[in-house]
């Protein structure tokens, strides 16, 4: 059977891959959400955006709400003090997750353009306030945020809504957003017609220049301004889930520590670098599947940069870096993990094989005509 | 402690409305699914059109309802970690696992193959779109297995035990989990009254259709399917439904009790108390008018058996509280000293009885040093709120028994051929249709309500859950939801009263075959 230690290690991996999940796949719906009123003129262009998400952005949210339920099932100190911790921040991308799927419904039953619009700058709203904020929230997670435990574990998170927009949390919102876009703009150059899908990979290429950009100004920001945290003491792998028990210190240059001892991890950062410019060059080709693939990597090089650096570290504190969550501190019982896991390892696939079906019967591309002509049945 | 006080009432009140909220969405998901599964059905095996257009008919109310339901089903997921951040930790080991399993098997099929049965009917064969169709349904109802998993183990949390070492909850048995009686029967209870919602849903708007006698070929055939759904599940919502969990555990006795406003225990078999003022002040409830026999028969199926009154359960909570400070005490001890084989025996003895203790926690801090006059008047704590429930308890089972006599006369009319000329019954439907809401959401004020002062039954008080946050935060996000959400009911019901206006064909009209090849030529 597997110990304590590998099973809280396999939850590490799999927490980045329902992140990932999610990234790869909302990412183009919500990427695409900011981008409707930028490549979409007229009310059917529009149209075509939302179609092209429209069957499929249901599923791929449930990655988020399966990466929520993962972490109180898997990391419930995670879960507690993150959620609680961001709380105004959480509230806030809460009402833009609700925004969108009301949008995509509210607008399509009503034909009238002011309501059109309004329901279009709530659709954009629903795209771009989760991709800043999540990428806030990384940032701060980076960092490290102001919370400390009692000895029964209540909780105290001494910062504010404010507090988490500082300038390295807002760089990596920035990172998020332009990342998304880059997605989001493929994905549209690849499901829409003329005029949207070029404007769409047009934008979807400067997203992508300016995403290498930020990408490498977030790295020498964190080599050169943030402090990172190193486990000095008591911390056993196999330990009970208690965060009281191991000493941190806190220390420039930590932060990017991890890739200097193992120099294997600089495979992330390149994977984010190579994905983007990949993309890009492949959008010029007009091979758009290649182009969203290659972004799609370059998002999961991103994701495994921001574990990788930090790791173990789940949740620093900034306040009593002894309070930090770790993989090796904050997870359930082992007898949870394994219960996930057999549940992960049986039903993920099966979900994989459906959700290939389903983009299987819907793939071609969502045509202007074709939404004009079925303009009472789509969004 | 005032402060802290504000925050509980307050976490409390945001998650009551959300969660009620969310609620008025997921019945009728659960009940509309399956009744498209069942008309789409008919429609392969006839191949007649009209039951294509009843099923794209009802489905463009289910897609208004189910988009309301997956936006403020999210702000149920992330509410547990933003308000109620100590029962994440403290549970979270048994909790979240449900919750994670919801994601995993029915969340993916629901959200994945939703998207098809709008966008794919021209783009799969019929017996393909029907699948998809009750893959649908069969996700909204996985899902209402997992969350009432979770929430049954709430009420009767069984398989899990403390872990001194990290201050939590941790799954013992999974199995016990899963299998948790109180769960099983909160299941087959709650998908029945969706069964009931969605059946009275759409006979309501078929009698729309009949009274006017517009689109009279559809609405005949959805109100056949209807009144016979609406039958079967409004006997199983009453039958399924009964009391037999609520002999589960104290705080479920204490839960009936309540209800019952039965202030002593009574000889067996006790009485129910079919009207009455109860008064909780003086413990007594007036102008009682008593059926014998029923509680009892109902509660334990037997006539020999006790059911305990409100005051003989103080009076046990009062013991249990005893006892959890000997666990509470022998806690401290074993926190201090890992080794203390002594001070573990003690812990495992009470163990049972630790969360007793926690409710002293309200009166004092110091909880060991707890007089015998606050630990009895931490023992009524554990009495819910009694007259609220016990009429929330009575509007549930008066509608209850009342759909089982409207389904029953309209499927007699019905199979005699006469419900379409009896326009009375017609407007009784029309009338009914939001007498489902009030009774769900009666049945959810009884069940949570009914667990207080307990957010899990005998284990962590509500008021020691929440997160420790500024009230002045869960105000700001209060105020939020309750102007957000007002809004996007509003928009809802004034989108629904439209799709109903219109009709099927009317609105939305589903494309032709034409449109597939148009959008795949552009491949």
């Amino acid at each position: 059977m597997l110990d304590y230690e590998t099973l809280r290690l396999i939850w590490w991996l799999l927490l980045g891959v329902l992140l990932i999940g999610f990234a790869v796949t909302d990412g183009f719906d919500l990427g695409a959400a900011i981008l409707l009123p930028f490549v979409g003129r007229t009310d059917s262009e529009r149209r075509v955006v939302m179609n092209a998400v429209g069957p499929v952005w249901e599923g791929n949210q449930i990655w988020l709400i399966l990466g929520g339920g993962a972490i109180f099932a898997a990391w419930p100190l995670l879960y507690a003090a993150a959620f609680s911790g961001f709380y105004l921040a959480m509230f806030v991308v809460l009402a833009a997750l609700i925004l969108r799927p009301v949008s995509f419904k509210f607008r399509s039953d009503v034909d009238d353009p002011r309501w059109r619009r309004f329901w279009d700058f709530s659709f954009f709203l629903s795209g771009f306030v989760p991709a800043l904020i999540f990428g806030v929230a990384v940032g701060n997670a980076l960092q490290g945020v102001p919370f400390r435990f009692d000895d029964q574990l209540q909780m105290t998170y001494e910062g504010s809504f404010f507090g988490l927009l500082n300038p390295f949390a807002l760089l990596c919102g920035l990172v998020s957003c332009a990342m998304i876009v880059m997605h989001g703009g493929i994905y549209l150059a690849l499901k829409a017609d003329e005029p949207v899908a070029g404007r769409a990979a047009a934008y979807a290429r400067r997203a992508a220049l300016l995403f290498l950009v930020l990408f490498a100004a977030g790295g020498v920001y964190a080599w050169l301004a943030v402090k990172g945290y190193t486990i000095t003491g008591g911390a056993a792998p196999d330990g009970p889930s208690n965060p009281l028990l191991k000493t941190v210190e806190r220390s420039s240059g930590a932060l990017l520590a991890n890739f200097a001892h193992y120099r294997w991890m600089m495979a992330a950062p390149a994977l984010g670098f190579a994905g983007a410019l990949a993309a890009s060059v492949l959008l010029g080709l007009k091979r758009e599947g290649l182009a969203l693939i290659a972004s799609g990597l370059a998002i999961t090089g991103v994701i495994a940069t921001a574990g990788l650096s930090s790791f173990p570290f789940l949740l620093p504190s900034s306040l009593d870096p002894n309070a930090s969550l770790t993989v090796w501190d904050a997870s359930s019982s082992r007898m949870t993990l394994v219960i996930m896991l057999a549940a992960t390892i049986v039903l993920l696939p099966i979900v994989l094989a459906y959700t290939a079906f389903v983009y299987r019967v819907l793939r071609g591309r969502v045509t202007k005509a074709y939404v004009e002509k079925n303009s009472a049945s789509l969004y | 402690m005032t402060d802290a006080l504000d925050v509980v009432q307050l976490s409390r009140l945001q998650f009551a409305l959300t969660a009620m909220y969310h609620f008025l969405f997921v019945p009728l998901t659960l009940g509309l699914s399956v009744l498209l599964g069942i008309m789409e059905s008919v429609y392969v095996m006839t191949g007649k059109e009209v039951w294509r257009e009843a099923t794209k008919f009802f489905g463009v109310l289910f897609g208004i309802n189910f988009a309301m339901g997956v936006a403020t089903g999210i702000t149920m997921e992330f509410q547990f970690g933003m308000n109620w951040a100590y029962y994440s930790h403290y549970v979270g080991d048994i909790f979240g696992a449900p919750l994670a399993m919801e994601g995993l098997m029915a969340f993916f099929l629901e959200g994945t193959f939703v998207g098809l049965f709008f966008f794919g009917w021209d783009r799969l064969s019929k017996v393909a779109h029907l699948c998809v169709t009750w893959l649908v349904a069969i996700g909204s109802n996985l899902s209402a297995l997992w969350i009432l998993i979770a929430n049954g183990w709430m009420l009767h949390p069984v398989g899990a035990k403390f872990n001194p070492e990290t201050m939590r909850m941790e799954v013992k048995d999974f199995g016990e989990i899963i299998f948790n009686v109180v769960a099983q029967e909160k299941f087959v209870h709650t998908v029945s009254a969706g069964y009931v919602t969605g059946a009275v849903f759409v006979a309501a708007v078929s009698a729309i259709y009949l009274l006017r006698r517009k689109h009279v070929e559809m609405a005949r055939r959805s109100m056949t399917v209807a009144v016979s759904f609406g039958l079967a599940s409004s006997l199983s919502v009453v039958v399924l439904g009964d009391a037999s969990g609520y002999t589960a555990t104290d705080n479920q006795r204490m839960k009936i009790a309540a209800i019952e406003a039965m202030w002593k225990t009574e000889p067996p078999p006790a009485s129910f108390t079919l009207f009455g003022m109860p008064d909780l002040a003086e413990k007594r409830t007036d102008y009682a008018v008593k059926i014998p026999w029923v509680l009892g028969l109902i509660t334990t199926h037997s006539v020999t058996e006790e059911v305990p009154g409100i005051e003989e359960l103080v009076k046990r909570g009062e013991d249990r509280i005893w006892n959890g400070l000997l666990a509470y005490s022998a806690l401290e001890r074993l926190r201090a000293n890992l080794n203390d084989a002594e001070a573990r025996v003690q812990l495992d003895q009470n163990i049972g009885d630790l969360g007793y203790a926690l409710l002293l926690k309200k009166i004092r801090p110091d909880i060991e040093n707890a007089t015998v006059e606050e630990i009895r008047k931490a023992a009524w704590d554990t009495v819910p709120d009694v007259a609220p429930l016990f009429w929330a308890f009575r509007i549930m089972v008066g509608f209850g028994f009342f759909f089982i006599a409207l389904f029953g006369v309209a499927f007699y009319l019905n199979s005699t051929g006469r419900l379409l000329r009896a326009r009375w019954l017609l407007w009784a439907f029309v009338v009914t249709l939001p007498l489902p809401w009030i009774a769900a959401e009666a049945g959810w004020f009884v069940a949570e309500v009914g667990r207080q002062p307990w957010v899990v039954e005998g284990i962590l008080p509500t008021f020691l859950a929440v997160s420790n946050i500024p009230a002045r935060n869960v105000v700001i996000t209060l105020a939020g939801f309750i102007g957000f959400y007002s809004a996007l009911l509003l928009v809802d019901l004034y989108l629904m009263v439209k799709a109903v206006r219109l009709g099927p064909g009317g609105h939305r009209e589903i494309s032709g075959g034409a449109a597939a090849p148009a959008a795949r030529s552009a491949e």
